[in-house]
């Protein structure tokens, strides 16, 4: 019971996320900024409105935004939230989690490759090579979960994590927040707020869509900022299962912690280089590893 | 030989046979003399070939001017690569063949001014041309434009790369195309207005060298004021496109701070333009006879008041640049250009001064207030990202110090300048160190006095083939930061 009021939490709060990033980088530069409550009012547009295709692209286009969204939902029903509980808890789920990723973005992937654009396809390889290279720094953490609990679901995990020191407990949450900024397009490795099609990755491989379609990646988007977002809160929040009001109050404030420092991270540095990209990510592999071995 | 603004009776100009003025324009220009502008030109019933070339180190201006060319001429530019686009220029206005041209392609898109060699044959349609073309497995073409994902003109930009790798782009213009140059010979009265939006961001270095080039063919003295008025003004034309500019390539690598500063700092730099005319962009402050609005010394204080305020801002802003990593990372050792390279293109403005090259109208060709007050220009060396950036800034503090003498300088009541019976059967060419850099016109009076040629080179027009040629071997990705950075005008260039 106490999972599914978890599950629905995250549904209803995840695009509150990607507002407040924007609210913070609004007080940063002086501005009032949108409502942190814009995305919601997008989506709702999105939704009334029809979409548009390309006579050149195929179904693969029209399926990539709904496996993309089908697979944040499955995703998020093995992340346990505040209280502890996974919606669907099973050995192997750590797995099933990792892998369910991968599959949001092969479809995105496809779908980017499938309108034929010289864009997107650029767009499309720059994700395939940066999100492979964040994959480790995620499997190692994963991995060290693994090896503390001997169980390959998060809700078995998350608890015995506690037994672990701090140490590699906030080693692993550090690799898995520069995961979390990679994964979710945000400054330093892509600018989801440029318009400059030659230097974008995730925006340019949505272009071509519209409509409901656009409204499932961007929810889809604020979905995996929140399962990502959690992965990285639960390792510093390692409760049990359980509903307890003081848990699930921390894990929320942990979340929009995260969205926070996102904000102020976007705020106060500049993007890197597309080529250096690949070093950020191989710092997010080394402090995995630092966490591994220490735990 | 003649200072800027330089005049020129006609018949003392020497009209050298074709193999002589080629000769005479490749050995300038190696000797390390300037080509300001080469063109074609009707004389009676024929067509000569003109160039202006300006010797830096003695602020001297000469004019050659070729006998009558037929149909075609053996080319220049592959023995002076300054002259690639102008020569691309005749071929397409005048119909005339350069032979030997390596790269002869419209750059305008527009129908020749007379028939002649048919050298792109059938009505030219902007961007419908031959383009440098790689083949091979790993090799593809990235295209991007006319129509852009920003509210930005329309230009056409070709890639040939190897995934991110970027071999060569090829830049594609003139869909800005207005016919600027026809129209100011043709239409008097309308003149001031297509010098004002030549280059609608130019507006006041365009419509000064407008000016200058008519004191010339006039003889008519300038008044000081007004010359003190007019650096001020074009000192913040300077301020409010550096500004924005620094901003601009701010957002470019998502670095916010100081691209929301610069924007609302740029603004407020126009703001002071308004001040002194009512327009934010300078329009309608200068005219024919000088500065159609006097400075008051209220109006003086304010603006002095205003620009110390936003100096304070401005240096805030541009100093959080120069103190994040992240930011240095991004500029520096992007879009390098070799100053060799800069040099054989003939680069001008602050982006041949962040390879080196100490060129500076203001300093070599000094009018007016510049002449009295010499001013050192702001160098970089590295041709990067980070040395365009730096030279902009010194060139900001430069440009703030001016604005608050000459302003002193400006106040009071302006005497009109006589420009209204102009010299006939002359020539005038008129240097105006932009905020872009050089620019350069060149005009021509019939024998009643009345201008009959008119020819303006705007910097862009110098600078497009250095953005091309300092994205070899880079990254796709850094083209938009490197574009940024040397912010080339699209109508100015297409005129």
């Amino acid at each position: 019971m106490t999972a599914l009021a978890d599950f629905l939490i995250a549904l209803a709060l995840a695009p509150l996320l990607p507002g407040i990033i924007n609210r913070v980088k609004a007080f940063f530069a002086g501005r009032q900024g949108q409502s942190p409550f814009q995305l919601y009012y997008d989506l709702l547009k999105l939704l009334r409105k029809g979409a548009v295709y390309s006579t050149c692209a195929t179904y693969v286009f029209r399926l990539g935004p709904v496996i993309g969204l089908a697979a944040m939902l499955g995703a998020l029903a093995v992340m346990p939230g505040g209280s502890g509980d996974a919606l669907h808890n099973f050995d192997g789920g750590i797995i099933f989690f990792a892998y369910l990723l991968a599959l949001a973005r092969f479809a995105a992937i496809l779908a980017a490759l499938d309108t034929g654009s010289s864009f997107e396809g650029m767009g499309a390889s720059r994700e395939a090579l940066y999100s492979a290279l964040a994959e480790p720094p995620l499997f190692v953490a994963l991995a060290m979960l693994v090896k503390t609990t001997g169980g390959l679901s998060f809700e078995a995990a998350f608890p015995d994590a506690a037994l672990l020191g701090g140490t590699p407990r906030l080693l692993a949450a550090a690799a898995l927040f520069l995961v979390f900024l990679a994964e979710n397009c945000r400054i330093p490795t892509d600018d989801p707020n440029t318009h400059l099609e030659l230097t974008m990755m995730h925006e340019v491989m949505v272009l071509d869509h519209s409509g409901p379609d656009f409204a499932f990646i961007s929810y889809g988007a604020a979905l995996k900022m929140w399962v990502l977002g959690a992965l990285t809160a639960r390792f510093l929040l390692p409760f049990g299962p359980g509903f307890e009001l003081r848990q699930e109050a921390l894990f929320l404030a942990a979340m929009f912690a995260i969205a926070l420092l996102t904000g102020v991270v976007e705020s106060c540095m500049a993007r890197l280089r597309l080529n250096r990209v690949p070093a950020m990510l191989l710092a997010a592999l080394a402090l995995s590893f630092a966490a591994f071995v220490t735990a | 030989m003649n200072a800027n603004p330089a005049r020129f009776a006609l018949r003392d100009i020497p009209r050298l046979p074709l193999s002589a003025f080629r000769a005479g324009v490749i050995g300038a220009v190696k000797e390390g003399k300037t080509l300001l502008a080469l063109c074609a030109m009707p004389a009676g019933q024929n067509m000569i070939l003109c160039a202006a070339l300006g010797l830096r180190r003695k602020g001297e201006i000469e004019i050659v001017l070729s006998e009558p060319v037929g149909d075609s001429y053996p080319a220049l530019t592959p023995d002076c690569p300054q002259a690639h686009l102008f020569e691309r220029e005749i071929a397409e206005q005048y119909d005339i063949r350069p032979e030997g041209h390596p790269w002869l392609k419209p750059v305008r898109f527009h129908q020749p001014r007379r028939q002649g060699a048919s050298v792109f044959p059938g009505a030219p349609r902007p961007g419908v041309c031959d383009y440098f073309a790689m083949s091979g497995e790993s090799v593809h073409e990235v295209a991007v434009g006319p129509v852009h994902a920003g509210i930005i003109e329309p230009g056409h930009f070709r890639f040939q790369c190897n995934g991110e790798h970027v071999f060569h782009l090829e830049i594609e213009l003139g869909y800005q195309h207005r016919g600027i140059e026809t129209a100011l010979a043709a239409n008097p009265k309308r003149r001031l207005f297509y010098m004002e939006a030549a280059a609608g961001d130019t507006t006041i270095a365009h419509t000064t060298a407008y000016c200058r080039a008519l004191q010339a063919l006039s003889g008519a003295s300038a008044d000081e004021r007004t010359d003190a008025l007019r650096a001020a003004a074009l000192e913040l034309e300077r301020l409010a496109n550096h500004t924005g500019d620094l901003g601009a390539m701010a957002g470019d690598i998502g670095y916010l701070p100081t691209m929301s500063f610069c924007g609302r700092l740029r603004g407020d730099y126009l703001n002071m333009t308004a001040l002194l005319c009512g327009s934010r962009f300078g329009r309608g402050l200068f005219g024919e006879k000088g500065a159609k609005h006097e400075l008051s010394i209220d109006t003086a204080s304010e603006l002095l008041n205003r620009l110390s305020r936003t100096a304070r801002d401005t240096e805030t802003a541009i100093d959080l640049l120069w103190d994040t990593p992240s930011v240095l990372a991004r500029f520096e050792e992007t879009g390098k250009l070799a100053p060799q390279i800069a040099r054989q293109l003939g680069l001008v403005g602050p982006a041949a001064r962040a390879c080196g090259m100490k060129l500076d109208a203001r300093r070599d060709f000094p009018t007016g207030y510049y002449s009295k007050n010499p001013l050192e220009p702001a160098l970089c060396h590295t041709g990067d990202v980070y040395a365009r950036a730096r030279v902009r800034w010194l060139e900001i503090r430069n440009s703030l110090e001016t604005v608050q003498r000459a302003a002193q300088q400006a106040v009071g009541p302006l005497e009109p300048e006589d420009t209204g019976s102009l010299a006939p059967e002359s020539m005038a060419v008129a240097l105006e160190e932009g905020w872009r850099g050089e620019i350069c016109h060149l005009a021509r009076t019939d024998k009643n006095g009345l201008l009959d040629f008119y020819k303006v080179t705007d910097p862009s027009f110098k600078n497009w083939a250095g953005l091309a040629m300092s994205l070899r071997d880079q990254q796709v990705s850094d083209f938009p930061l490197c574009n940024k950075s040397f912010n080339l005008s699209y109508c100015g260039h297409d005129l």
